[in-house]
C-alpha cells in the first residue's frame, strides 16, 4: 500500500492577508518507506503533515492510499505536543487506538504490553503522564501510535522538546523499532542530521510558498549511519541539504 | 594541627517543607471551644447573647431525644439533596451541550449570563406564586442556585480542553460520541468539580434563606423559630449543625474528586 500526495496546495486566508503555505506538492510514500520532511521554520511542514493526517483540508489537490484491497487504511500520529491523555495511565494511553478499533480484551492486553515493552516503559504501566519525564512521555506517545499497527505513521518533530542526549538515544531507539516494524512513515523535522540518520528519502521544502525543492534519496545502510566509516557520506548528505535550506533559513530568520 | 574555622550551610527554606502533625488542626478547634466555654463560665458575656458550648450540647442532646433535631435535619437534607442533584445534573448536561455546539452556545450563553447575577433568593416570591407553597419552590430555588455555577464551570471546562487531545482521539479512530465521553468529559471534570464545590456553599445559603422565609420545618425554620423565642442555645444548635453540614458536604465532594481524578 502506498500513499500519494497529489498537487496539494494550502492557502490560509486571514481577514487581512492570504498566506500560501503549500503549493504544488507531489510525492508518494512507498510501502515500508521512511520519508523525512525538512525545511526552514514556517515552510509548511506541519501544515502538510496535518493534511496527510486528515486533520486539515487542503485548498487544492488530494491525498489518497493506493492498493488498499478494500481494507480501511488506518493512520497514527505522534504529535509534537505529545498529546497523551492526562487522565489515562501509560497503559490506557497506549491502548487507546486499539480500544477504538474494537479490539478484544485479550488483544488489548497483549499488544499493549508488547509495545510498552518495545519502547522500554515496562514497570510504568500504571503511571500517569504527569509522573513521567519528557522522554518517557514521548515514548508512550510512540507506543500509542505503534500499537494500532498503522498503514501510515506520521511524526511531527517528536523529539524537538528533548535535550540533546535524550534526543540521540531516542533516535537510535526509533531506528531499532522501525527496523522491527517497517511502517511507512512520514517524519517532520528541522534537524538535518536527524533527517540523514533516519530517512530513506528526504524531502526538502522551500518557503514562501512552500514547494518541494528537492527529494534526496539517502543511499546508505539503515543501520550504523553514524559510524566512523560512513562519516564522510553522512557529511556529504548533510551539507547538500544544508546548502538547499541555508538561503531560506536566513530569510526566515530576518523576517523573524 | 589547627582546624580551620567552619561555617556549615543549612537549608534556609526548610520552612517551605515543614511537616505539621495531624493533631494541629484539631488543636485549633478545641482551643476555640475551650476559650468559648471559659468566657461563658466566667460570665463575661450573658448566656442569652452567647450560650456556652456545654449548654448547647445539652440542648442538642435533648432535641435529639425528642426527635425534633432529626425531623428538621431530614427536612433540610431532603430539600438540599434533591435541589442540588437536580441543579448539578442539569448544569453538567447543559454545560456540555453549550461547550460542544456553537449554535446553542451563541443562543443560550447570553441568557445564562444575564440570569446568573440575580441573587436567586429574590426569585422566591415569584416561584412560590408559580409553584405554590409546598416543597417545590424551595427545591427549585436551590436547583437554580446550583445550576448556574455548575453550568458556567462545565462550559468553560469544555472550552479549555486542549484541542490537540481531540485531534489525537479522532486520529486514533474515536467517534463523536467517544470524543465527548473519553476526552471532553474527563478533560472538563476538574472545572466541573470546582463548580460543584462553589455550588455547595450556595445551596446551603439558599436552603436556609428559603426555609426562613417559607417553611414549617427545616434547620432554617428552626433557627428562626428559636430566634423569635430568644432561646439562643437551641438557635446555636441549628447554627452549629449548619457548620457541620457544610463541612461534611465539602469533604464529601473532595473525597469524590480524589476518587474520580487520581491523575490530578
Ligand atoms: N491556522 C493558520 N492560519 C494562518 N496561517 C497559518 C496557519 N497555520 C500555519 N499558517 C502559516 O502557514 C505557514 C506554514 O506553517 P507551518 O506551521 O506548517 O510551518 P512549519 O514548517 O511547521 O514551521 P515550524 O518548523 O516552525 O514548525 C506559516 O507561514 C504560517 O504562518
Ligand atoms: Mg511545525
Amino acid at each position: 500500500m502506498r500513499i500519494v500526495v497529489e498537487n496539494v496546495a494550502k492557502t490560509f486566508i486571514d481577514s487581512k492577508r492570504e498566506v500560501t503555505a503549500l503549493q504544488n506538492i507531489n510525492f508518494a510514500i512507498e510501502e515500508q518507506e521512511f520519508v523525512v520532511l525538512v525545511g526552514p521554520s514556517g515552510c509548511g511542514k506541519s501544515t502538510l503533515l496535518n493534511i496527510v493526517g486528515g486533520l486539515m483540508s487542503p485548498t487544492d489537490g488530494l491525498v489518497y492510499f493506493e492498493g488498499t484491497n478494500q481494507k480501511q487504511p488506518n493512520l497514527a500520529i505522534v504529535f509534537q505536543e505529545i498529546a497523551l491523555f492526562p487522565w489515562r495511565n501509560v497503559f490506557e494511553n497506549v491502548v487507546y487506538g486499539l480500544e477504538e478499533q474494537g479490539a478484544s480484551k485479550q488483544e488489548i492486553q497483549e499488544k499493549g504490553q508488547h509495545y510498552i515493552d518495545m519502547v522500554g516503559l515496562n514497570g510504568f504501566e500504571k503511571a500517569y503522564p504527569k509522573q513521567l519525564s519528557g522522554g518517557m512521555k514521548q515514548r508512550a506517545g510512540i507506543a500509542r501510535a505503534l500499537s494500532v499497527e498503522p498503514d501510515l505513521l506520521l511524526m511531527d518533530e517528536p523529539f524537538s522538546a528533548l535535550d540533546a542526549q535524550t534526543r540521540t538515544l531516542m533516535q537510535e531507539e526509533l531506528l531499532t523499532i522501525w527496523n522491527r516494524t517497517k511502517l511507512s512513515t512520514l517524519y517532520v523535522t528541522h534537524n538535518i542530521q536527524e533527517a540523514v540518520y533516519l530517512a530513506d528519502r528526504v524531502i526538502v521544502l522551500s518557503r514562501h510558498p512552500g514547494t518541494i525543492k528537492e527529494i534526496i534519496r539517502i543511499d546508505m545502510p539503515k543501520t550504523g549511519r553514524d559510524s566512523e566509516q560512513n562519516r564522510e557520506q553522512f557529511e556529504k548528505y548533510s551539507n547538500q541539504i544544508w546548502d538547499l535550506i541555508r538561503h531560506d533559513a536566513q530569510e526566515a530568520l530576518l523576517e523573524g | 594541627m589547627m582546624t580551620e574555622p567552619r561555617q556549615t550551610i543549612t537549608n534556609r527554606v526548610a520552612f517551605l517543607e515543614q511537616r505539621i502533625p495531624k493533631y494541629a488542626s484539631v488543636l485549633g478547634i478545641t482551643g476555640l471551644l475551650l476559650l468559648w466555654e471559659i468566657i461563658c463560665r466566667l460570665n463575661i458575656v450573658p448566656p442569652l447573647f452567647l450560650p456556652a458550648p456545654s449548654a448547647i450540647l445539652t440542648d442538642a442532646w435533648e432535641m435529639i431525644a425528642t426527635g425534633e433535631l432529626f425531623k428538621n435535619l431530614f427536612a433540610s437534607l431532603y430539600r438540599v439533596g434533591i435541589g442540588y442533584a437536580l441543579g448539578a445534573v442539569l448544569g453538567i448536561v447543559i454545560g456540555l451541550i453549550l461547550g460542544f455546539s456553537r449554535w446553542t452556545d451563541a443562543i443560550v450563553t447570553p441568557i445564562v449570563y444575564s440570569i446568573y447575577p440575580i441573587p436567586k433568593i429574590a426569585l422566591l416570591p415569584l416561584i412560590i406564586l408559580w409553584l405554590g407553597i409546598g416543597e417545590m419552590p424551595k427545591v427549585t430555588i436551590i436547583a437554580l442556585g446550583v445550576f448556574f455555577p455548575v453550568v458556567i464551570n462545565t462550559f468553560s471546562g469544555v472550552k479549555n480542553v486542549d484541542p490537540i487531545l481531540i485531534k489525537a482521539a479522532v486520529t486514533f479512530g474515536s467517534s463523536h460520541a467517544n470524543v465527548i465521553r473519553k476526552v471532553i468529559l474527563p478533560g472538563s471534570l476538574p472545572m466541573i468539580f470546582a463548580g460543584l464545590k462553589l455550588a455547595a456553599g450556595t445551596s446551603l445559603l439558599l436552603l436556609v434563606s428559603a426555609e426562613m422565609i417559607a417553611a414549617q420545618q427545616g434547620i432554617g425554620a428552626m433557627v428562626l423559630h428559636y430566634g423569635n423565642l430568644m432561646i439562643t442555645t437551641k438557635l446555636m444548635v441549628g447554627v452549629l449543625l449548619l457548620s457541620l453540614l457544610g463541612l461534611l458536604f465539602n469533604r464529601g465532594l473532595q473525597w469524590l474528586e480524589n476518587k474520580l481524578l487520581p491523575w490530578k
